[in-house]
Order: structure tokens, then sequence, then C-alpha cells
């Protein structure tokens, strides 16, 4: 469904990525797992055309993306939910999830959209009102996430969601990425914590200083040697 | 120092109208730098481009002068947006020096654009006689306009208010002031918001215009440069970036300026510099301005 192709991502003169291939196919979790600065967060900006693409190509149900503009290729049902959530502490919760579908028009979907990111995250439900930059890192995370899933994605990328949380949220998170995709979302997983990552994707790559090392399946990969000692922390 | 009430009265309206003025501009100012961290250095010269297109609109064409008083401004915010388009989008990538330079560029280009267009000499403002009217309130004596100054301020403000904290567009804008790449991956048109902002924030400036041309008849191609800089301070003693502070900034140096003047007659010559001691002090005690926030980010 989205197919990343030869991908070459420099930042002035510094190579982030050396020539990546991925495939994501409809309704599957794929992970992408790496160590910080193997090129994992670069590979979604550039999937977005956040970063200039020094060669490669992005395509997407045959279409090409590669030089589309950023709310273009949202527009076409690819949702980032960036590192770092980034949402927009100066807006209130609920406004917040209204950008989130800036690019819908139909109210009653939207109020639907809306009603199913409350089911998800009962939360956020409780914070409407609230400026995004008082709530928790937890309780930004699941802003996020809630406002990129108002994007109506058919992929969705999530780029370290559990980055920073408290192990009990890190599970709840997972929960619920498994949960979204239970509804049918094809979702792009970015994660540092590798382990986790593995036991809910469907497919696995693992990214080293800007290349591809090793793909497989999700289990396949947890159970290999060298996934195992590099990212896993289990000796041999 | 003696003062009768009536003059006191007096002195206020006319600050009063002063600083709406100050108000409508220092906006522009503070929108932009909201969205672009710039200061638009052009801003006082897209003013000064209202007054003019009112001008030569009254002057030269049969079209009554309400309706150029609605047009001219719609003309300008164009034109505001066609200033962005050319001397600010190019150099979006570019270090933030670079972009200021060609704002101070477009300053002068403008302004010697307009005195080789308009030519150097002052013009009257022809101002509608309905507005130049003096009224008699229980002994204070005031111009029509001085009345009318704060009445449209205060409604194209509420029509501000309404789009930006209303608005999907304006929420729009106020996500773009925090994040540029996080606003794109909503899938939100940055150029497209830009340009907005640009058109409104020279819309407000060509309505002020009008109106200090109603106020203050005699216009010439330099007339935006001191407005200009006393709104840009004005935005930065609110605290740049914030609209509400920018009117409070505007209110505080034309009153104040007025209010100097009339208790303090010998100062009448320090009246610009007025402005820019305000904004000295302001820098030293509050350098983020009356309504600036603290940059905070949460990790």
């Amino acid at each position: 469904m989205l197919t990343v192709s030869n991908l070459h991502v420099s930042y002035g003169g510094i190579k982030a990525l050396r020539g990546i291939d991925i495939n994501i196919e409809e309704n599957k979790i794929v992970t992408l797992i790496g160590a910080n600065g193997a090129g994992k967060s670069s590979t979604l900006r550039a999937i977005m055309n956040l970063v200039k693409k020094e060669e490669g190509k992005v395509q997407y149900d045959g279409e090409d993306l590669t030089n589309l503009r950023t709310m273009d290729i949202v527009k076409k049902g690819i949702a980032l939910s960036p590192e770092g959530r980034r949402v927009f502490s100066n807006l209130t919760v609920e406004e917040n999830l209204i950008l989130g579908a800036y690019t819908k028009h139909n109210k009653a979907e939207i109020n639907k959209d809306m009603e199913k990111v409350y089911e998800l995250f009962p939360r956020l439900k409780e914070r409407l009102w609230q400026k995004a930059g008082t709530l928790s890192g937890g309780e930004q995370q699941m802003l996020a996430v809630g406002r990129a899933l108002m994007v109506r994605p058919r992929v969705l990328m999530l780029d370290e969601p559990s980055l920073g949380l408290a192990p009990l949220l890190v599970k709840d998170i997972f929960d619920i990425i498994k949960e979204i995709h239970s509804q049918g979302n094809t979702i792009l997983l970015v994660e540092q914590n590798a382990k986790k990552a593995l036991e809910i994707a469907d497919y696995g790559y693992v990214l080293e200083t800007g290349s591809l090392v090793l793909e497989g399946p999700g289990e396949e990969l947890l159970n290999d040697e060298k996934v195992k000692e590099a990212y896993l922390g289990e000796a041999k | 120092m003696n003062m009768s009430i009536q003059e006191f009265l007096q002195h206020m309206t006319n600050g009063i109208s002063l600083g709406s003025l100050y108000a409508l501009i220092a906006i522009g100012y503070t929108m932009v730098y909201g969205i672009l961290r710039l200061i638009n250095f052009a801003h006082g010269d897209i003013f000064m481009l209202g007054v003019y297109i009112t001008f030569y609109g009254i002057g030269f064409t049969p079209i009554p002068w309400y309706i150029i008083f609605l047009l001219a401004p719609i003309l300008t915010g164009l034109l505001g947006l066609l200033l962005e388009k050319l001397a600010y989008k190019p150099l979006r990538e570019s270090p933030r020096i670079t972009i200021l330079i060609s704002a101070i560029g477009a300053s002068f280009l403008l302004q010697n654009l307009g005195i080789l267009v308009f030519g150097g000499r002052p013009k009257a403002f022809p101002t509608p006689a309905v507005l130049g009217r003096i009224l008699n309130i229980g002994g204070v004596s005031v111009a029509t306009v001085n009345f009318i100054i704060p009445i449209v301020t205060i409604i194209l403000l509420f029509g501000l208010n309404f789009f930006i904290l209303k608005t999907k567009t304006g929420m729009a804008m106020r996500a773009l002031s925090k994040d540029y790449e996080a606003a794109s991956l909503m899938g939100i048109n940055i150029n497209g918001i830009i340009s907005i902002t640009f058109f409104i924030g020279s819309l407000l400036a060509a309505m002020g215009g009008i109106m200090w041309g109603v106020k203050y008849p005699q216009i010439i191609p330099h007339m935006g440069v001191m407005p200009g800089l006393k709104c840009f301070i004005a935005a930065v003693i609110g605290g740049i970036g914030n609209i509400t502070g920018a009117v409070l900034g505007g209110f505080i140096l034309g009153l104040g300026e007025i209010l100097l003047i009339a208790f303090l007659p010998s100062l009448t010559g320090y009246r610009d510099a007025f402005a820019f001691i305000l904004l000295i002090i302001i820098l030293l005690v509050r350098p983020t301005g009356l309504m600036g926030e603290k940059i905070a980010e949460k990790v």
C-alpha cells in the first residue's frame, strides 16, 4: 500500500539515510526499530516531505507521493504523530482535535471521529477545555495520537509514542495501538522500545546508521539472536 | 497644570482615538511576528499606501467615499499579501536576518515609489464633511472622527477576535504560530495562512490609515515611518506576538503621548521621544512585554 524505495536523506552533508526500502501492506502493523540516530524519524519525516529526499521514491497505492507537499500527503490519508508529541500547547484539547480534522468538512463525520477518540482516550474528554500545554506528558501523547486519528488516516505513522512515559502508560499506549489496528487501520510504528514494538508488529525493519540491516515478521525478529543481543537487552 | 474637566476629557478623547489608530496598526506587526517571527518594517508603508489609495479613490473616481473606505483596505490587504509573496516568501528558508533586511529594503522601496508615483509634496486628504464636523457635548468639543475612531476600532477588534478564536482558519493561524511542522501535518496550507495573516494585518493598517487621514489630513509618502515605528513599539510593549498586548500597547502609547503634551506642554517637542523612552523602560523592566509569555516548553 505504501512503498518507500531507495530513500536517501542528508542533513548538511551528513547522511542520515542511505537507501532504504520499506513496504507497508494494508491492515498491517509495521515497525521500524533501531538505536538513536539510526534514521527512524528521518524515514517518517521524509515520507511526509518534512525533510528533503536526496533520492528515492514514495508510492502509495500506485500514486507517486515523492514530491507532494505535506498538506497534500495528509489529504491522501497519511498521518504522522510526530516525535515529542508536538501538540499545540496554546490551543485547547478540543481545538487540537478539530485541527486534526482540518482537511475534513463533514461536521457529522468529524463529531463521530471525535467520539471515537474519546472512547479510546476517555481522559481527553475530561480535559476538553484545557490548554494542551497544561496536560501531563502521557495525556499529551494521547492527544497527539488522537489528533492524528482525526485525519482519518489510511496509514497512521507513530513516532516514538511511548517515549518518556511511565511504564504503565507505555502498556496503555501499546494496547491502544493494537485497538486502533483492530479497527482496520494500517500502522507504521517507530519505536526505541523494540520488544514491545515487535510483539505487536506483523512485520519489522531494523535500522542501523541509515541502512536496513534486517527485516522479517515481528515474531521472527523477536527471536533473532542478533536482535535479541542488540535491541532487546538479552545476552546470548 | 490647571486644567478644567472639559479640557481633560477633550484630551482623553483625543488620546483614545490616537491610541485606537496605533492599536490597529500594531496588530499587523504582532500578527506577522507571531507567524513568521519577522518584524515587517514595511508595515508602516503599507499603512501609507492605504491612505493614498483612499486619496485617489475619492478624488479621481466617481465612487462614493464610504464605498472607497471599504474598498481601499481590501486593496491594501492584497498589496500586503503581494509584499509577502515578493519580498519574504523567497527568503523563508534563509537566516532570519536576511528576511529582516528584505523588510527594511521593501520599506525604502515603497516610500520612494510613493514619492515617484504620488509626488513628494504634501496632499490634503479629502475628509468627508460629516466626519469633519465638530461636536460639542457638555462643553467638550470633539471632532466627529474622534468619536468614530474608537467605535470602528472596537468593532474591528471584535471581528478579529471572533475570527482568531472561533473560526477554523483562526485556529490554524494560532497553531501555525506555535509549530509550523505540526501544523502542516494537520493538512494546513501554510502559505495560505501566511497570506491571510498579511492580508488582515494590511487591511487593518489601511483602516487605521483612512481614519488617520481624516484626523490628520496632510499626507506625504513618508507618513508611514513614524506611526510605523511607534506601532512596532506598541506591539513590543504589549508583548510582540500577542494581539491583546498590541492593542493595549497602542492605547498606552496614544494616551500617554497626548496626556504628556497636555500636562507638560513644554515637552511637546519630545512627543516622538516618549515612545522610544517607554520602549527602553519596558525592555529593561519586562523584556517580554506586558502580556508576553515566558517561553517554556514541556520536554
